[in-house]
């Protein structure tokens, strides 16, 4: 077997088992999902179809499968039947970029299904490609609803991705490199410390980027379409948006795109911001290589952040359209602006020493963001005030 | 990855096709949905929008161009400061000036 031949089925392989994990653990994510929304009800979840509910996501994949695919008559045939088949790949193509240990780890293989060098900015463009499959899913369905779901949804979707492209400057600033894992030059020497390596030597870029990584959070959630910034589908208001004329496996589709991106946010934010596969350092005094265990950190780290997801759900009622607009305009873009020249300021006039000042720096603008918090609702969410004589630039939607 | 993401969407809108019933729907059944009234607007009937979409898409296309042409500024930055520092503040208080003109005409205010 030639070796480009055994690279490629290696690859393969990976990848679909990267896609079947990603796959199951999208299956369970929603029943845990269920689960725990029921627990901070006050009621029991799902509980009937295998023991503590287990097989309700294996019920629920044959129903979809099973249904009837309906096409509604008004609808353009091909895009219709594309667009979740887009949304769905690119969810789970975002995914393969990132590590899940250092090279070599899985049986002697990367973990990982490709490495870019420029993973940062693969990913940020998968994600949005993503954009693409929501919109044409609302525009080919050929109704009114599905049609502003789609367009809402995109405007949404674009305006709090400039945030999330700009809240991660800093630590590109910081780490001076856009792929997670180290590079290496052809003879084996390092040639640039990824996310991974840079913050098993520094820290956890948490600590630096307190304030980035709030805005970074802040946006996961709108891109991800999730509550309180899940206006595309939202039922009580405009039915279910984009989703509203599809059914069977094409809606079970959509949802998939949402948990895997929902999956990828968090694995994203456990790289970038909380040292990836790396557990904290100190606790190899306790147990010594506790910090290099594969899998472990990472799969915890995502499962915290999916915990964090659902727990928004349950707690933050939605936003209205123009103030998710305004928040995302005016303060998600400037503050992650701010937050881009601070550390920017800090990296020109301090040098590389003295990194703990950033620290510093960075939870206090947290802080007095938090504390004028309220300052900042009334500034930025008064509502416009229409006098007379004001041209009108839209009608709202 | 692409192929074999891309791939299990196809499959399984293929085996949906195969596996479900396939029954004739009716006219009723299969018009768009509106509560049970027949479908007014939607594609092709000139339902206007908005002009808010178009403005924040033009907006977006603007800014992240700017994003884009700040990565490789962050990338290298830290070979290249304190110079680069006030190249990059020049470039952003050029943008923040487009920024605050569409504040000032309230393009951003969702009425």
């Amino acid at each position: 077997m030639p070796d480009w031949l055994a690279t490629l089925l290696i690859s393969l392989v990976k990848a679909v088992l990267v896609v079947l994990g990603l796959l199951t653990t999208f299956a369970y994510m929603t029943l845990v999902e269920r689960r725990l929304l029921g627990r901070m009800q006050l009621r029991p979840g799902p509980n009937r179809v295998g023991p503590m509910g287990l097989l309700q996501p294996a019920a629920d994949a044959i129903k979809s499968i099973f249904k009837e695919d309906l096409n509604v008559t008004l609808a353009d045939k091909l895009v219709y039947t594309l667009a979740p088949i887009v949304a769905i790949g690119m969810a789970l193509t975002a995914f393969g970029g990132l590590p899940a240990g250092p090279a070599g780890s899985l049986f002697g293989e990367n973990p990982w299904v490709y490495n870019l060098d420029a993973g940062i900015l693969a990913l940020l463009a998968l994600t949005s490609m993503g954009v693409y499959g929501i919109f044409l899913g609302g525009w080919a369905s050929g109704s009114k609803y599905p049609i502003l779901g789609g367009l809402r949804s995109s405007a949404q979707m674009i305006s709090y991705e400039l945030g999330m492209g700009l809240s991660i400057l800093g630590l590109l600033m910081l780490v001076g490199t856009t792929s997670f894992n180290n590079t290496f030059n052809s003879d084996g020497t390092l040639r640039a410390l990824g996310f991974v390596g840079w913050q098993a030597e520094n820290g956890w870029l948490i600590l630096f980027q307190a304030l980035g990584f709030a805005l970074f959070l802040i946006s996961s959630f709108a891109e991800t379409n999730r509550t309180p910034f899940d206006l595309p589908e939202a039922e009580q208001e405009i039915v279910a948006g984009y989703l509203t004329e599809y059914s069977a496996i094409k809606w079970a589709l959509f949802q998939m795109a949402e948990y895997v991106n929902m999956i990828t946010a968090s694995a994203v934010m456990a790289t970038l911001f909380f040292g990836g596969w790396k557990g904290p350092q100190f606790l190899n005094g306790l147990i010594p290589g506790i910090s290099d265990w594969p899998l472990v950190w990472l799969i915890a780290k995502i499962a915290f952040f999916l915990f964090l997801f659902i727990w928004v759900r349950a707690t933050l009622p939605r936003l209205r359209y123009d103030q998710l607009m305004r928040f995302g305009w005016k303060l998600v873009l400037p503050l992650a602006l701010a937050n881009t020249v601070m550390t920017a300021a800090f990296l020109a006039f301090r040098g590389q020493g003295g990194l703990w000042f950033l620290s510093i720096l960075s939870f206090a603008a947290l802080a007095a963001l938090l504390v004028m918090s309220d300052r900042v609702r009334v500034l930025w969410n008064q509502p416009t005030v229409r006098r007379e004589g004001d041209v009108r630039l839209g009608g709202g939607d | 990855m692409l192929l074999v993401a891309l791939g299990i969407g196809i499959v399984a809108v293929i085996a949906s096709a195969i596996l479900g019933p396939k029954r004739r729907g009716s006219r009723t059944k299969l018009m768009a949905y509106e509560s049970g009234n027949d479908p007014e607007g939607g594609v092709g009937t000139g339902q206007r929008f908005p002009v808010h979409f178009y403005l924040v898409a033009m907006l977006f296309i603007i800014f992240d161009i700017e994003t884009a042409f700040f990565y490789p500024l962050a990338v290298a930055y830290q070979k290249l400061v304190p110079f680069a520092f006030f190249e990059a503040i020049t470039f952003v208080l050029l943008l923040l000036v487009g920024y605050v003109y569409i504040l000032k005409k309230k393009v951003l205010e969702w009425a």
